[in-house]
This record gives C-alpha cells, structure tokens and sequence, in this order.
C-alpha cells in the first residue's frame, strides 16, 4: 500500500459524510425547530398524555421544568436498577443472573445520564429483557432529556418579559422521543440491517464449527439498538466489543453509517437554535465552531494514527494494534474522534491502543466538555454556555456591558454560568486525583507510569462528561470505580442540567435588548474563532498540568 | 456646615495645580513618582485582608505569599526568599494600583473640603409655613445660626461677600455667585429666583446683590458633601458588571486551585512531589492576578476621568450605563443650534428691492436688543455698507419711538419721524397690522408672500415679515427675514460618531414638525421629537425602555426633572433647579449637554479596559505554563524539556522569571488602568479585532518575551 492510499481513503470517506450531513442539515434543522415548537399533539401523543396525566400545553417555569426532569431521571434510575437486579427473575434473562448492587447502580445511573459506560460485557451480563425495555428505553429518553434541556435555554434567549417559563417538559421529552428519535432510529436500523446488522431476538446459541469446535453464536434484537445507541449519542454496545463486533458493525459502510447517526443531531440542532432565535446566523456561527473544533481534532488525531509515531508502531509499520482491519487507521480514527466529541462513547476499535497523542486527542475531546459537537443537546447547551463567557469578555471589550442574543450578561447569569464551567472539569480532576492515590484505585490501573495516569483521567473524563467510552486497561468492575463513577456521571449530568435550566429561566424573563451597530455581533467569524478560543483557553489551561503528566509526557517520550 | 467634626483630610496638604484649574478636557496624567509616594501609606494599609478579601483574586495571593514566607523562615533558602518577597510584591503592586486611583480624588476631596468651612447663617426668623416666596422675606428680622444646624425649608438670607450656607433654591432677587470652588470655572455666574436658574450650592459666594435662598438639603448631604464622597470613592461600590466580571475572575481562581491542588496526587503518582512552595507559585501565576489587581483602580479611574471633565456621576452604576446607551436626547436649542435665531437672508415681496427691505429691517432692529435683532443688524451691515448717503445711517434718529414686543401684538418696530413706521413680526401678526391700515394686498402678493414664508419654514427658520407704513397710506409688506436656528460647528461629525457607536440620536424641539426637521436633517440627528412637552419627552423615554434600549439625555430645567429621572442616564446641568440636579444621576459642572458624547465614551472605555486587561491576563497563563510545567517535572520526564521553548536557564530561575513577571507586569499596567485604553468611535466589529489583536494577541506573546528577559537577570542571581 503506498502512504497516499490512506490519506485518500480518510478523504474519501471524510468527504461522504460531511456532504450526508449538509443534505440533511437544512431541512432536520427545520424539522426539529418545528417539532419543539408547534402547538399541536399527535393523536398518540394525546394518549400518552392522558394515560400519564400531564397536561402538555402548560408553560412551565425552570423550576418546574427541573423537577419534572430530576424526577424523571430519579423514576428511571429506580426502575433500571430494578430490572438489573431482579433480571434472574423476569423472563428472557437468557439465563443470566441479577446485577451485583453496585453494578446495577453504575449502569442504572450511566443509562439514565446518556453516558452509557458498561463495566460489564454485554453479553455476558444483559439479557434480552434488561437490554430492549431497559437499556434500550433509556438510550431514547436519556437522549430526548439532553435535548429538551437545550430547547429549554434556547427559548430562553428566543423569549422575552415571562415570568421565568421555559416550555413543557413532559411535552419536550414525547415529542423527542416520538417525532424525532423513533422516526429516525426506524429508517437508520432498516439501513443497518440492510447492511448487514442483526436483528433477532434468538438467544446465544452454540454451534460445533466444521473443525469440530464450539462456539456461541450471538443473536439478539442488535440493529434497532445500534441505531439508538449512536443516533442518542448513547454509545452502549449490544456487545462488549460495541462497534468493533462484526454483528453490530460489519462493514466499512455500517461504519459510516454509524459514524453519520451519531453526529447528525448535535450538528443540526444549531439549526434549529437558529431558527428558534430568529437569527439563522447565529446557528451558522455556533455550527461552525463545533465544525471546526472537530475538523481539527480529526486531523491530528489521523495523523496520529498514520504517521504512527511511537516505538512500536513504527516496528509494526502502523499503528493498527486494537483497531479492525476491516476499517482500518482513519476509519477507526474518525470513528474515535467523532465518538468522544459527541459524548457518544461506542467505539469501533480500543482507545487505549491509539497513539499517545492520538490518545490524548481522544482524551481532550472529552475534557473540552463535549461541545464540538456534543451529546444530542448536551452539545448546544454546553456551547451556548461558552458562547456568554465568550460574551462576556468579548462584549466588554467594545465596549458595552455584555449582552448574547439581547439578553444582559449581569451577574446572576454569569454566576451560573461560572457555576457551570466549574463543575464537570472539578469532577474530573478530584476523581482523578482521588483514584491515584487510595488504594482501591490504584489496584484497578494495570499500566505504570504516565499511559496509568492516562487511562484514569479517561475514565473520570469519559463519565463526568457523560460520554462513556473507555481506555480499555483500567479495571472499573470494582466497587470503587463503580461508585465513584457513578457519582461523577450522576453530578456530571444532573448538576450542569440545573444551571444551564436555571439559566434559561433568568433569560426568558428578560426583556430583549435590541441590537445596533454597537451590540457585538455574535455570528460573525471573529467571534466565532474567539469561542473556539475560549473553548480550548479554559480546557487548556484548566487540564494542561494534568495532560502533561499523561498523554504529554507519553507522546515525547 | 457640619463638616468640623470630620477627620483632616490625608491627602497631601499640596493640591496639585491642575485639581484647581481643572481644565475642560484636560489630557490624562502620566504617573508621577509624588502621586505613588502619596499613594504608599494607603497601599500598605490596603494589605490588611480584612481589606483585601473583597477581592478573592488578590486574597488568595496574599494568602499564598504569607505560605511561602512561613516556609521561607522554616526552611530558609535563595529560592524561598526570592519567590515569597515577589509574592508580597504582587499584591502590593495591586493594593498599590487602587491607592493611587484614590489618591486623585483625595486631592480634589481636599479642595472641596476647603469650601466647607463653618459659616454664620442669617435666617429668617418665623416659622417655615408662614414664608410666602416674594413677599420681601429679607425684612423680615433674621437671627444668626451656624449653617450646620439649618433645617430643610429655612429661609435665609445671603447678601454680597457672604458664602451661601447650604444648597438651596432661590426664592427672592436676583445675584452673582462664584461657583468656582465647585465647578472650578471662574467667571460668576447669575442666580436668580424662579425659572431654571434658581438653584445654589452651599460654599459657593455670593459676589454682588442679596439674595433669599430656601434651603432644599441638610447640613451633611449637600451637593459639595456628596461630591467629597463620590470622589474619594469613600462610598464606592462595585458595580453591577465589576461584580459580574469578579464571579468570573472567582470562579478562574477556583478552577485553577483545583487544577494545582490536583496536581500533587497526580505528581506523587508520577513520582515527582512538588514543594508546597512551587504550587503556591504556580497558582498566583495561573490566577488571574492582573485584572484582579488592577479591577478597581479601573473603576475608580473611570469615574476619576469623568471629574476631571467636570461632571458628577452620583452612582458608578450609571458610568457602566453610558456604556451601553442605545438612545440619545439632546435638546435642540442650546445644544446642537447656538441657543439664538440669526437673520440670514433677506427675500422681498412686490417691486420692492432688497436693499429697500434690508433696510426697514435694519431700522427696526436698531433699538432691538435681542439677539435675534442684532443678528439682523449685523446681516444687513455685512450685506451692504449702510452708512453714507442714501442710506439711513448707523444710528437712529434721536426722537425715533421704539414699538416694544409684545404677546398681544407679536410684533416690534420703530416709528420714525415723519410719521414712518416700520414692524417686523409673525407673518399673521403683521398682516393683521397691514390689514388694519387698509391695505388690501392682490392675491398675487398674497401668494408670493405666502410662498417665501413657507419656504423658509419648510427649511428650518423662522420667517419673520417686515412692513412699512409711509403717512396715512396704506402699509405695505416689504418681505421677509429669513431667520435661522444656527446648528454648531461638528455636530454633524459628532453624530456620525454616534451613529458608529450604535446610538441613535433624538432632538427635542418645541418647534414644528416641519421646521424641526429641517434642522434634525442640517445637523445629522437621526430623530425628532417636535412640539414636544415635557410629557412627550417622558413617553418617547419610556417608549424606548420598553423596547429594552437604555435612553441618555441631558436637561436643566424643573419639568425636566421626570423624564431625567427616568432615563437611565440623566445629565442635570449644574446651572439647573434642584429639582433637575435630584432626579439625574450625573451633573455636569459645565452645563453642556453635548458633554453627554464624552459620557458615553468614557463609560465605554471603561468597560473596553476591563475586558481587555482580563483578556490580556488569562493569554498570559499559556506562557506561565511553559515556563513552570517544564521546570516542575524536568527530573522525571527530562522529555519535558522541549517544552521548554523559552530556553530558560534553570528550573528555579524558570518559576521565579514566571513570578516576577507577573507582579511587574500589574505595576506596568498601572498607568493603563489609570487612563483607560484608547477608544475611538468604531463599529463593534473593529473594535473587537483591535482590542483581540493587542490585549489578546499581545497577552499571549508579551509573558514569552517578558519572562525569557527577567531569566537573563535572574540566572546572574547567586544561589539559585
């Protein structure tokens, strides 16, 4: 193979899926803006409402919004946490029996908060019932609460002079489960079938090869779970390979497909910011920096991955340890970069196997908060929030107090705000810190050195930013690991979630400041190059003493 | 006054001259050595962290520097020392920078406490109710009491020589006061019972006449009492978005504690245990220890600038509002036209010729003492030299009558001998004169009349008609007097300066709509508001606020006061009432409204160099980091080393560099953060790119420079 064919190939499919997302842009952007914003119900949406008693047409305040979503979430984790211990008991269990206890609170947390880490394997451990009622369930409304939440505070800056109200809850979740998430998973699980994914609801069974040997034949209802669980940016695999199994990923264009539905809704709900706003710019703008944080992410970690640097890559002639060969190196590098930016956390080859500073990019993805593009929702709201403190200093210096969108940045939001930013890289860091220094978490790193540090920050960034996926060789089935990041993935998503509703509430009571020539404009590229700035400047400065010690020090040596 | 109880002043007994003579628009001061000596004693005490931990930035340096001085004593060492003095230096430097931005008010402080000396006053001795305004109060007996114990409602009574005891309004007789020791302005000025001049301030003296003044504010909350307040910035508060801009700073201090806090674990897991003494270094480099220490000499600067321009800000809160206004109201006459109509063109009616009308124009304005009617003197003269013969002359002749202006007639003239009278007036007005002499005009000179009189409405003057009447003969109209409201030089430029800042710019006229807009197009305003009354004004203000904009506007009088008090930022003229004083949040010394512009980008200069300067401290971290991070792990990870791309001598020469430069470069700022970063009126467009490319660009290279030349110095240091 001569070293251009690579570089094609990584073009080639670059370029594929770059052109299906703009095809879809426009009209999802439009699609979702309707969806969040038309006054009438589906017939069946009517009877969800009646059988659960809400009323979808009350305007709630963020409070109310917030508990009804805190409640929810509670609801779910209880009820996951039911299902994982109990499983031995109910049918389709496949034999299998329940969840440790604090097993089955990991997972009952990291399915409910959209991060979907599994310590466990997954065929090994869930049976069909906890998968598809459980598991499966929580991959569509953990995903429609991320978006509900980003729909929250974009009314927020849309609306203006009410008394904090920020839109339905109740209504926001049925709505992104029913016209947005269902319809999509249903056309992408038919295309992932059509390309080769299983769909069945057979129990593992075990056949004698012609050698004569046994092995144990999978089954299980794969496809429509591996359109959720990418389309959510959910990211727990039917399989303990996820996508690297060739049940849930067979080819090279499964892969793509794949990659497709997981960034196609954090790219297109700038879109509909920007019609919701009523300033389609502004969407531009905010697309283009998650666009362009993600570009140059690819980039360096495809190079990464090509160039190879390293001893035992370049022995090996490439660094093709842990990925597929059936996708090969920029497959599984744009497979990775998209995962760990989009907070989805499937992966289609092994994290821990990348280059240091293919690793490391991997790594940065996620301690940049999950912004370029996010989880479904997550993604925008954690935008939008780096998007006032950009304001904020930005807006001072032309010289008025600091508005985004009409709305005054005073010292209320910008408490939150800085709340905000606070909380996800103070997770990281002292459950970090933490896991390196008492034993329990010491035992789970099998690496030395700075590749073990490496790999605890991932875990404690892939749970705190609620993306899931992890540095294979840290041992996380242990209580510790289990409880600990538990914690980080419940505060991780529950505590932003507060603020950035606390936040929508302050600005939907605002009264909007019309724009002159002298507001700062807010979709043009300079500013848009400033928010990546300011993206990167607070993740730098804040993980730059930490990543020295990992990846840093790994990618010079 | 009640000033004597108050402690001496400690600003230096020397009053800089130019606190004195405070100039229009005096040029910002360079940073003398004498201002930061005066400033020392206040920077010291400013150390105290009972003081300090109003501001978390600088709290937490100080609290690291007293670490590293404990640890400095317990294991005494070059390096310990070196970084703990450098420590103790960067909150100085900061405690520094806020005495100096306090010392300038102290010394104006100083000069306003000069005025308020303990004064006799003579009041009116009966009581308050029974005071009727201008049934001659001043015979009434008075008795003498020190001013301190006037009441709000005392009358007293100030004749020439004496020092008005207390701000008040006057409400009997007419006086010349000199105000200078307030507005620092020399020429006296005329204060005079009813309209909107009427208002006085205490310590102010009264140079001519006697004057009855009603006391309108306690003894201890006078203006000259708040204006010592303000300027000290004894009552300083941090305004709304200094607060917003200190969550954010806090929470950067957070972020950053933890991130260095966490870095032990993560250094004993690496094998390399850092020394309390390095962390502590690395987070005051990483904190935002710049805009932390420089915040409220920003503040207090910025308010400092507006004095020195003469204008009160009586809250810091409406400095910050200039910033972000989006509406201007200025009223037409006195601020964008010279305050009087001047004559500039002559157009006649009929065979009549101009010179004919210039003429009869003339004669009737002779004896005209308005302004109006010298400026048509002073046209006619220019246009033709009317003396000689031929003409009538310079003067009037001796037994000519003049024809007074009056409401009922609205007109004025002068009847010469010979039984030749001449008026000049309102076009109704004089036409019912000629009517009256039996003059019976053609429709055709009825119309030529009509059309020149519209004409110069539609314009934006003010047609004034001129008639003669030879004998018993029926009068005759000569033609019309273009009179025209002057707009002042540079308005034009000055609202296009506006227009780039993004604010709209309203005129406030009692003219018709027609001509107001006449003039609103001549000098480049974007709005009118004609015919407007004083509740008018009011709406249009609301109006705009409903729509979430924020309305500046300038005004004096007593029906001012509502719509002052209603706009976010309100200029009372200090020659105003009281009344229009109380409502504003700002009055300006000078009494000129167009001062409004320099408001507005004061406020904004003042947001610009916040911005900027937190801009400038958090780019600076990204060469902290490469100075320290390198030197901290170079023993286990000796790969670091390429990080080291400043070339520094050696680990401890690298964090000392990294620590001296950021206390040097708060004491560099210093004068920055006194004067403000430059502001010109720009879109907000450019603006952010130029403050990006210096403040952001320039933070993120200068550390790089600036610590790799303090690495040469220290290197030569012994011991390190």
């Amino acid at each position: 193979m001569s070293t251009a064919a690579p570089v094609l190939v990584a073009l080639a499919q670059i370029l594929v899926l770059v052109a299906a997302l703009a095809a879809v842009h426009v009209p999802l952007g439009a699609y979702l803006a309707r969806t969040y914003s038309s006054p009438n119900h589906l017939r069946a949406e009517r009877l969800w409402y009646r059988a659960v008693r809400v009323d979808p047409d009350a305007e709630q305040r963020w409070t109310t919004y917030l508990m009804s979503l805190l409640g929810f979430s509670l609801v779910s984790v209880l009820f996951l946490y039911g299902l994982g211990r109990l499983q031995a008991y109910l049918p389709w269990d496949l034999g299998f029996t329940g969840l440790d206890p604090g097993g089955a609170w990991n997972t009952a947390v990291s399915f409910t908060t959209n991060t979907n880490w599994q310590w466990y394997s997954g065929e090994a451990a869930a049976g069909h019932l906890l998968q598809m009622t459980g598991l499966t369930v929580q991959n569509f409304v953990s995903a429609a609460v991320g978006m509900a939440v980003a729909i929250a505070l974009v009314r927020g800056f849309a609306r203006s002079g009410t008394d904090a109200r920020v839109g339905n809850f109740w209504s926001d979740l049925t709505r992104g489960v029913v016209r947005v998430l269902l319809p999509l998973s249903v056309v992408a699980a038919i295309v992932l079938m059509a390309g080769g994914v299983i769909q069945n609801l057979d129990p593992h069974t075990a056949i004698r090869t012609v050698e004569g040997a046994t092995q144990h034949v999978l089954g299980g209802p794969v496809a429509s779970q591996e359109a959720i669980k990418n389309l959510g940016t959910n990211g727990g695999g039917f399989f303990n390979a996820n996508s690297a199994h060739p049940f849930e990923n067979p080819t090279p264009f499964t892969n793509l497909v794949e990659i497709f539905l997981l960034l196609v809704i954090p790219f297109t709900l700038p879109r509909a910011f920007g019609i919701m706003v009523g300033d389609r710019r502004q969407g531009w703008a905010i697309l283009g920096v998650m666009g362009g944080l993600w570009a140059a992410s690819l980039a360096l970690t495809t190079w990464a991955e090509l160039a190879g640097p390293g001893a035992a890559p370049q022995a090996a002639g490439a660094a093709m340890e842990g990925k597929e060969s059936r996708f090969g190196l920029a497959a599984s590098a744009l497979f990775a970069v998209s995962t760990t930016a989009t907070s989805t956390g499937s992966v289609n080859s092994m994290h821990d196997s990348f280059t240091a500073p293919g690793g490391g990019m991997l790594l940065f993805n996620m301690l940049l908060g999950e912004v370029a593009p996010g989880g479904v929702g997550a993604g925008l709201y954690g935008m939008l929030l780096l998007a006032v403190v950009a304001v904020f200093v930005a807006g001072l210096m032309v010289g008025r107090t600091p508005e985004y969108l009409g709305k005054k940045i005073g010292r209320r939001e910008m408490t939150i705000v800085a709340l905000y930013v606070l909380t996800v890289p103070a997770l990281v860091l002292v459950g970090t810190a933490v896991a390196v220094v008492v034993e329990p978490g010491l035992a789970g790193i099998q690496e030395t050195g700075p590749h073990g540090l490496s790999e605890v920050l991932y875990a404690f960034a892939s749970a705190a930013n609620n993306n899931g996926s992890a540095f294979a060789g840290l041992a996380t089935g242990t209580p510790f690991y289990e409880v600990a990041q538990g914690l980080a993935m419940l505060a991780g998503r529950f505590v932003p979630i507060a603020l950035v509703l606390a936040l929508a509430g302050r600005l939907a009571s605002q009264t909007a400041v019309p724009a002159t020539s002298g507001t700062l404009p807010t979709h043009r590229p300079l500013f848009a190059g400033l928010l990546a700035a300011v993206a990167l400047v607070v993740v730098g400065l804040t993980f730059i003493p930490v990543l020295s010690l990992g990846p840093v020090v790994e990618s010079l040596s | 006054m009640t000033i004597d109880t108050r402690s001496v002043p400690e600003a230096p007994a020397e009053v800089p001259a130019e606190t004195r003579h405070r100039s229009k628009r005096s040029v910002p001061r360079a940073l003398t050595w004498a201002q930061l000596r005066a400033a020392l004693p206040g920077a010291l005490r400013k150390l105290d962290p009972r003081v300090l931990y109003t501001s978390p930035v600088m709290f937490v340096v100080e609290v690291g520097a007293f670490v590293t001085t404990v640890l400095a004593v317990v294991e005494p060492g070059v390096f310990a020392g070196w970084i703990a003095v450098w420590l103790w230096a960067t909150v100085f430097f900061a405690t520094l920078a806020e005495s100096v931005a306090e010392s300038r008010g102290k010394a104006q402080a100083s000069t306003l406490r000069a005025t308020q000396r303990q004064t006799t006053a003579r009041k009116v001795a009966a009581p308050q109710d029974t005071l009727v305004s201008g049934s001659r109060l001043d015979l009434l007996p008075t008795v003498e009491v020190p001013s301190s114990t006037l009441q709000v409602g005392d009358v007293v009574v100030v004749a020439a020589g004496e020092t008005l005891p207390g701000d008040g309004d006057v409400v009997e007789g007419v006086a010349s006061v000199d105000e200078s020791a307030v507005t620092g302005e020399s020429a006296p000025v005329i204060r005079e019972s009813g309209g909107d001049r009427s208002a006085v301030t205490g310590g102010t003296v009264v140079l001519s006449d006697q004057i009855v003044v009603r006391i309108t504010a306690p003894a201890g909350s006078t203006f000259v009492d708040r204006m010592i307040a303000l300027v000290e910035g004894s009552e300083r508060q941090k305004t709304p978005n200094e607060v917003a801009l200190n969550i954010l700073l806090t929470s950067l201090t957070i972020v950053f504690l933890l991130a260095v806090a966490t870095l032990q674990p993560f250094a004993v897991y690496s094998g390399s245990r850092q020394s309390l003494l390095v962390l502590v270094a690395l987070l005051v480099c990483l904190i935002p220890t710049t805009i932390g220490a420089l915040l409220s000499a920003i503040g207090i600067a910025g308010m400092d600038r507006l004095v020195q321009r003469n204008v009160l800000a009586m809250s810091g809160r409406a400095v910050e509002a200039a910033g972000d206004v989006d509406v201007l109201l200025l009223d037409k006459t006195g601020t964008i036209t010279y305050g009087n109509r001047r004559a500039t063109e002559v157009l006649p009616v009929g065979g009549v010729t101009s010179r004919e009308l210039a003429e009869a124009a003339r004669l009737a304005s002779l004896a005209d003492e308005t302004p109006e009617g010298r400026s048509i003197v002073d046209l006619v003269d220019s246009l033709y030299s009317t003396t000689g013969a031929g003409g009538t002359g310079h003067d009037l002749p001796p037994d000519a009558e003049l024809v007074p202006f009056t409401a009922q007639t609205r007109m004025s003239g002068v009847d010469l001998p010979g039984a030749v009278r001449i008026r000049k007036g309102a076009g109704s007005a004089v036409q019912l004169w000629v009517h009256s002499t039996g003059a019976r005009p053609t429709p055709a000179e009825a119309e030529e009349l009509a059309a020149h009189v519209d004409a110069v409405s539609r314009t934006g003057g003010t047609p004034l008609v001129v008639a003669e009447q030879a004998g018993e003969a029926p009068a005759r109209v000569l033609g019309v007097v273009r009179l025209k409201d002057v707009v002042k030089e540079g308005m034009r430029e000055r609202f296009d300066q506006l227009r780039a800042m993004g604010i709209r710019s309203v005129m406030v006229t009692g003219d018709n709509a027609v001509t107001a807009r006449a003039i609103a197009a001549e000098a480049g305003v974007d709005d009118v508001l004609a015919e407007a009354t004083p509740e008018d004004k009011l709406d249009l203000i609301r109006r705009e606020q409903e729509g979430g904009k924020l309305v500046a506007m300038a005004g004096d009088g007593t029906n001012d006061a509502p719509a002052l008090a209603q706009s976010d930022v309100g200029v009372a003229m200090n020659t105003g009432t009281s009344a229009a004083k109380e409502a504003g949040n700002m009055v300006d010394l000078d009494s000129d409204p167009t001062k409004l512009i320099e408001i507005v980008e004061i406020g904004k200069q003042l947001l610009i160099t916040r911005g900027a300067l937190t801009t400038f401290s958090v780019a600076n971290d990204v060469a902290k980091y490469f100075a320290i991070l390198p030197a901290m792990f170079l023993t286990v990870f000796p790969q670091l080393e390429v990080l080291n791309i400043m070339r520094l001598s050696s680990p401890g020469s690298a964090i000392l560099s990294a620590v001296i430069f950021n206390a040097l470069i708060i004491l560099v700022l210093i004068p920055l953060s006194l004067r403000g970063v430059r502001y010109r009126p720009a879109s907000a467009s450019a603006l952010l790119r130029r403050n990006l490319l210096i403040y952001g660009l320039g933070g993120l290279v200068a550390p790089f420079v600036g610590i790799k030349l303090i690495d040469l110095v220290v290197s030569l240091l012994p011991g390190l």
